[in-house]
């Protein structure tokens, strides 16, 4: 009996003590606030930060719909709740006007504030942690010369004990390593300068790589992740896109949100692209040329064989989505049975003026289903949303305008059109639950996607 | 043959099921108010409601439509007695050309529907899918506001909208 | 009266029966229509007020039948500006009758006089002065005749209502006095004009009378005629300029169902179909096996106003006095440039035409009739007098848009197909690649200021391609006979000379300057397809002059506003500079927050028409180069108001469509043609993008002429912001458009 309660008591004074050592560890001080009254940082500097934070896209998570840039108010979803981002303009009371540079530096390295609290991996120092501290210093130096803008920072909406910035230090303790990126020496100076990037400030695999239950991301890298309600492709040997991505097609990608043998940028890719605007041509480069090496060898006769099979592919169903101008009925069976359903007859009439294929194109059609990647994802999500909420320019921009469907078709007619383009423009099989996820889909449309 | 509910009426129609509604309307039904624009889902010139929900009809294959409720202009209200929005438009004098006014229309009986007291930012966000060249912007939002203060007053805008 | 348009669906014309209609009208000679917006003057007649000098005879304007029924001809077409409505407030006024009982008929070979284009803001000047004059006549006809009737004299009696009365309470109905040709006579050069402090009609904002039907679904448009028998057409567009179709198998189109017959002449290719989305797919179905050989590539993008300036041109000094000189307390120079861009109607031309027994019926939306008709007779060999062209309004057009073409277009299928009326619907992509575009243009300016703040010299250069390429008699301006077999020439450009001017208007400024000299050079090679956009030179001249009064006025350490008063004598000028600076309380010594600007501009259109000015504040995002746009307040002098909120209707959308030009847009092309072909590729400003508030207070001048006033704020607007955007960031952007990259990178980080 004693002994029972020997052990007992020796498990209790090892929670106990270990609780201490991990609470101790946790600990944060608060640093001093700064006084940058008075303070001038170099222009140059300035404007490298400028190009790093179009990088890192930091304006997206920081700015709220129609709200000043930086300031805050952006509402993440994440599996745990909302986290909204905060003020990172340089004001004194609701921003970060008091941070000196090294709490900035602390913040970005382990995820810390000024204050000492931890900060909810939403934040991606998991990856900021590999910048290095001069491009810490210019962003520290870009942020510091924005407007200040006095808006108070909204809490997290995150269901209880989640909310407990002590589990952020565990999860930290679990998953961060810190440290700046080390160049690989058996690869190019651009490939090292798009991995110090994607891997570091543009945090690429924050969306595009899974997570495990805990919300940290698996050793699958680029495997496919979710973001905002959207899938995240996978970009690595598993992308579903039918044309393998070359470093040409992701700069062009990147730089105008638009690439031949792909298609246009769509959801919260959207807002990425117009962030990397401000982006030298060198790092978009750079940043296609990891990208591209992440999803395979390059220029080899299995990648060429590939697009040349998607391309004909993709043809081949263009020409079989209207029917043909004689009046002879199409002779491939399945091509038959397709448009004769339902969906193809909702794509003749609401979709086939933009996406038709065939004559003197206009330059601003999109490019053929047959290469979309949302066609051939393994679920249906991301065509649905773009169905249900269309894809809109900002305003004054020249961009694809496609119109939402959600007033127009019923759940039932869009699971019938999307089922039907899975089947006419992809040679995967079937989605096998698009009604249902239809439905849920219209319910959860993110706040921030908002379609007009 | 298709039977379309628009504006109340059954309509038997005879046409190629993935025609789009806007040509329905204006072939077969000689309805005049929803014009074509662009064809693309771009200008709103070819708005109609659907179940309560603005759309472009020019994107619409008849075929989704059997036992949905179409309301066009001409739903709203006749020459002789025109409705809260019809009302509005023609006493801000919010029309130049014209050419998009009945969409502007349809789309600003949608958002009355929706929400009765809509704030002017509130309504410049919602008739953003609708294009005027002429520049007959401002009035639009003066009539809408007006039209939300007539069909407020009436105090049933499903009333106004059935007229 | 507000009932709508009664559309004649049929080819018979329809004739007023009982006592009256003669209608009498001059064809105005071949090769003066050239004027842009200029009323043609028949030979030999003395100088009549406004359009009566090309069509003298009263009856030609004013008609009054056996029932009372007062019929208004005008050779102008209702655009959406509101003219129908200000024409019959004008002769109901003089005529002394309720507008209600008038219909007005417009634009028509056959009925109306010839009145050359409705455009360059003539409207009010040409037809609103002669229906005027025409009705005051008239008036003092009928009173004349009603003193025979009632052996009094004539100065005892007076007309009101549609009568003429006594002092004794006699009184006669004009629907009594009237026998027939009681009009048909030459007009007098002087009218018994009313005076402007007795109107009742003019000077009021009448609601306009076609409003009611365009809210209620009336058939208001050509797009809404629907005559028995009517066939759908679509036409297949080259994928560029000049290209040339060598193969187009056009059997297996024509076993499309629905599809009536596919139609052919060298590259022009078009297909008719009962149906209309019968036709589109059958359109899409021929583009897809259309082969085409490209014969030209465009200029390189990246340096087209280089290679525009290159480019030979007739050099004209337009303005010439005292010496010129670069020397001065302050010198300074700029050059200005403006892009190509659409006129962007939202409705994409339409037109319906009959070939039938001989002759071609069209109705058209063209801005001019008479020289369409010309036009087409030209293309179709017909003599004009089978061409007969009837305007029913489309969309609004801005000028020379693809009004003209598509009625070419629908009169090829027609003669192709006797006896069916066509109706061809230009689509979104062909109205966007294929209408001719506003002109590229260059400026440079360059001036010196003296010690006492004053312009000592000015010199200004502007380079344009013409600004009208409209129908005016040779087929070739129509773009199907471009494309035909036996395809006729483009007509060589002809510059339109001042003091309206083309690629020139208001490049002369208003302000007063001892030496000054201004040239234009005139750029007949067009890589692209230009004509008449509204306001023509005068919008980039204006966005020139406007921005540099306010750089030379910065660098006299001036206010913007009183600069320009200080060199401005002209009372109406000074007069509305004066508004704007107290409506929108312009404080010279305002500080304004980082970011916010706020900007001032003033016109004369064309030196002679209505007088703008205006001021607005905006804000800039620093991080995007954002405008945002706050309040506008505008103050114009069109002369004697007709109609006041058409006046205002008319300045709020100049503002709104000039601040989308300026904003946002340029036509973009590669070396292979236009890539702007839809909104998605050529935006204009949205909803949300909108000012708070526009304010226009009109300054009313009831004893002076007509203005013209369509045309008038769009040159202020542009100026007006880049003033604005330089106020707000302390960058001068000199091209348009003022868009958020631009203004971006002008300020940085």
């Amino acid at each position: 009996m004693l002994m029972l309660w020997r052990l007992l008591a020796a498990v209790l004074v090892v929670i106990v003590v270990g609780f201490g050592a991990f609470y101790a560890w946790a600990w944060n001080s608060e640093l001093p606030p700064a006084n940058l009254s008075g303070a001038s940082f170099d222009p140059g500097i300035i404007a490298k930060g400028a190009k790093l934070a179009a990088i890192g896209d930091c304006a997206v998570c920081h700015t709220k719909p129609g709200g000043k840039p930086y300031a805050g108010g952006y509402p993440l979803p994440t599996p745990f709740g909302t986290i909204y981002g905060p003020n990172i303009t340089p004001d004194a009371q609701t921003g970060i006007g008091l941070w000196s540079e090294a709490a900035f530096r602390r913040a970005m390295r382990s995820g810390v504030d000024r204050e000492g609290n931890h900060l909810y991996p939403a934040f991606p120092y998991d990856h900021f942690t590999k910048a290095t501290d001069s491009d810490i210093s210019a962003l520290y130096a870009f942020l510091m010369t924005r407007d200040p803008v006095p808006q108070a920072n909204r809490s997290p909406a995150l269901t209880p004990p989640l909310n407990w910035r002590l589990f952020a230090a565990g999860w930290k303790l679990l998953f961060l390593t810190r440290g700046v990126y080390q160049p690989d020496p058996k690869e190019s100076p651009e490939w090292n300068r798009g991995a110090y990037l994607v891997t570091g400030l543009a945090h690429c695999g924050a969306c595009h790589t899974p997570r495990d239950t805990l919300g940290a991301e698996t050793d699958d890298h680029f495997g496919g992740g979710t973001a905002e309600g959207w899938y995240a492709p996978a970009l690595n040997a598993n992308s579903p896109a039918p044309v393998p991505w070359t470093a040409d097609q992701i700069y062009a990608y990147l730089r105008s949100g638009f690439a031949d043998q792909h298609g246009f940028a769509a959801g919260p890719m959207q807002p990425v692209v117009h962030s990397l605007r401000n982006v030298q041509d060198s790092d978009l480069r750079a940043i296609a040329t990891y990208i591209s090496s992440v999803s395979g060898p390059q220029n080899t006769a299995d990648a060429e064989r590939r697009t040349k099979a998607a391309l004909e592919f993709a043809r081949s169903r263009d020409m079989t989505a209207l029917p043909k101008p004689s009046v002879r009925p199409a002779t491939t069976g399945s091509a038959e049975t397709r448009q004769a359903s339902p969906g193809a007859a909702i794509f003749a009439g609401a979709c086939a003026s933009c996406h038709h294929s065939g004559g003197t194109l206009p330059i601003s059609r999109p490019v053929s289903l047959g290469l979309s990647t949302p066609v051939n994802d393994p679920d249906a999500t991301n065509l649905i949303r773009i169905v249900l909420g269309g894809i809109h320019p900002l305003p004054g921009d020249r961009g694809p305008i496609m119109p939402g469907f959600a007033g127009a078709l019923t759940d039932r007619q869009i699971a019938e059109l999307v089922s039907y383009v899975r089947s006419q423009f992809s040679g995967q099989p079937a989605w096998p639950d698009a009604d249902e996820l239809v439905n849920k889909l219209r319910q959860s449309t993110p706040p921030s996607m908002e379609a007009p | 043959m298709i039977v379309l509910n628009v504006n109340g009426n059954a309509q038997q129609v005879d046409a190629d099921p993935r025609t789009p509604l806007l040509y329905v309307l204006r072939n077969d039904l000689k309805l005049n108010a929803a014009k074509f624009g662009c064809g693309l889902g771009q200008c709103g010139a070819c708005t109609v409601l659907v179940d309560h929900e603005p759309v472009f009809s020019c994107l619409l294959p008849i075929s989704v439509l059997e036992g949905r409720y179409i309301r066009t202009v001409e739903g709203l209200g006749n020459g002789d007695k025109p409705g809260a929005v019809q009302r509005a438009f023609i006493a801000e004098q919010a029309a130049q050309c014209g050419y998009c006014t009945a969409g502007m229309m349809m789309r600003a009986q949608g958002l009355l529907e929706h929400n009765a007291s809509p704030s002017e930012a509130q309504i410049r966000d919602y008739m953003a899918p609708n294009l005027c060249r002429c520049g007959t912007q401002m009035r639009v939002l003066r009539a809408v506001q007006r039209a939300a203060q007539a069909m407020t007053a009436s105090l049933d805008p499903m009333q106004e909208a059935s007229k | 009266m507000n009932a709508p348009v009664q559309l004649p669906l049929t080819r018979r014309l329809f004739l007023a029966t009982g006592g009256a209609v003669v209608v009498s009208f001059a064809l105005a000679p071949r090769g003066s229509l050239a004027q842009e917006g200029a009323a043609p003057a028949a030979p030999g007649t003395p100088k009549l007020p406004g359009s009566l000098s090309g069509s003298p005879m009263l009856d030609s304007w004013i008609a009054i039948d056996g029932e009372g029924r007062v019929t208004v001809f005008t050779g102008k077409a209702e655009l959406g500006q509101g003219i129908k409505t200000a024409l019959i407030q004008c002769a109901a006024e003089e005529l002394d009758v309720d507008p209600v009982i008038i219909t007005l008929v417009t634009a028509d070979t056959e009925r109306t006089p010839n009145e050359g284009y409705t455009a360059g803001s003539h409207s009010m000047q040409d037809s609103g002065t002669a229906i005027l004059n025409a009705a005051a006549q008239a008036r003092g006809i009928l009173i004349g005749l009603a003193a025979t009737r009632l052996n009094l004299p004539a100065n005892q009696l007076q007309a009101k209502s549609g009568a003429v009365l006594a002092q004794d309470g006699r009184s006669v109905s004009y629907k009594d006095l009237v026998t027939g040709q009681d009009f048909h006579r030459t007009a007098q050069p002087t009218s018994p004009l009313k005076d402007p402090r007795t109107f009742t009609v003019i000077g009021k904002s009448m609601p306009r009378i076609d409003i009611p039907g365009k809210m209620t679904g009336a058939p208001m448009y050509v797009q809404d005629m629907r005559p028995d028998g009517m066939l759908h057409a679509r036409v297949v567009r080259p994928p560029n300029y000049g290209a040339k179709l060598t193969q187009v198998d056009t059997g297996a189109i024509e076993k499309m169902p629905g599809v009536v017959k596919v139609v052919r002449d060298g590259s022009f290719l078009a297909v008719a179909a009962q149906g209309e989305f019968q036709a589109i797919q059958a359109l899409h179905a021929l583009s897809a096996i259309a082969q085409w050989e490209q014969t030209n590539t465009l200029p390189d993008p990246a340096t087209i106003y280089q290679t525009i300036r290159a480019l030979p041109s007739n050099d004209t000094t337009i303005l010439n006095q005292g010496v010129v000189s670069n020397q001065g307390a302050h010198v300074l120079n700029a050059t200005y440039h403006r892009p190509y861009q659409l006129h962007g109607s939202i409705g994409p031309s339409c037109a319906l035409a009959i070939y039938d027994g001989g002759k071609m019926t069209v109705w058209t939306h063209t801005q001019g009739v008479y020289p369409l008709r010309n036009s087409l007779a030209d293309m179709l060999h017909l003599p004009q007098a089978q061409v007969h062209c009837i305007h029913v309004e489309g969309s609004g057009c801005y000028g020379h848009n693809a009004a003209d073409d598509v009625a070419a277009d629908a009169a090829l299928i027609a003669r192709a197909i006797p006896g069916r009326p066509i109706r061809v619907q230009w689509m979104r992509e062909d109205e966007h690649g294929w209408e001719p575009y506003g002109p590229l243009m260059i400026s440079q300016a360059a001036a010196t200021v003296d010690e006492s703040g004053k312009i000592a010299s000015w010199q200004y250069d502007v380079w344009s391609n013409t600004h009208s390429m409209r129908p005016a008699g040779p087929a070739g301006s129509l773009l199907a006979a471009q494309y035909l077999a036996q395809p006729f020439p483009v007509p060589a450009p002809q510059p339109l000379p001042q003091p309206e001017g083309g690629g020139d208007r208001n490049a002369i400024p208003l302000y007063q300057v001892p030496n000054a000299r201004v040239v234009s050079h005139f750029i007949p090679g067009m890589p692209l397809r230009v004509s008449a956009m509204r306001g023509l030179g005068a919008y980039h001249n204006i966005f020139s002059i406007e921005s540099f009064m306010d750089e030379l006025a910065n660098a006299a350490k001036a206010d913007p506003i009183e600069f320009r008063l200080r060199h401005l004598q002209d009372p109406r000028a000074r007069d509305v500079i004066v508004k704007v600076r107290d409506e929108f309380g312009w404080d010279p010594n305002a500080k304004l927050p980082r970011g916010h600007g706020r900007g001032f501009a003033f016109a004369r259109y064309k030196n002679l028409a209505a007088y703008c000015a205006m001021a607005l504040e905006l804000d800039v995002d620093h991080e995007t180069g954002n405008v945002t746009l706050g309040r506008v307040v505008a103050a114009v002098d069109s002369g004697l108001v007709v109609n006041p909120d058409g006046i205002r209707n008319q300045i709020e959308g100049a503002i709104i469509q000039s601040a989308s030009w300026s904003l946002y847009e340029e036509v973009t092309f590669d070396r292979n043609g236009i890539t702007s072909r839809d909104w998605s590729s050529y935006p204009i400003l949205r909803f949300p993008a909108m000012p708070t508030r526009i304010d226009v207070h009109i300054i009313d001048r009831p004893k002076e002429r007509f203005l013209g006033t369509g045309e008038a704020a769009q040159g202020p607007t542009s100026a007006a912001l880049a003033n604005a955007i330089f106020s707000a960031t302390d960058e001068r952007i000199r091209e348009l458009p003022l868009s958020a990259r631009r203004i971006k990178a002008a300020i940085g980080v």
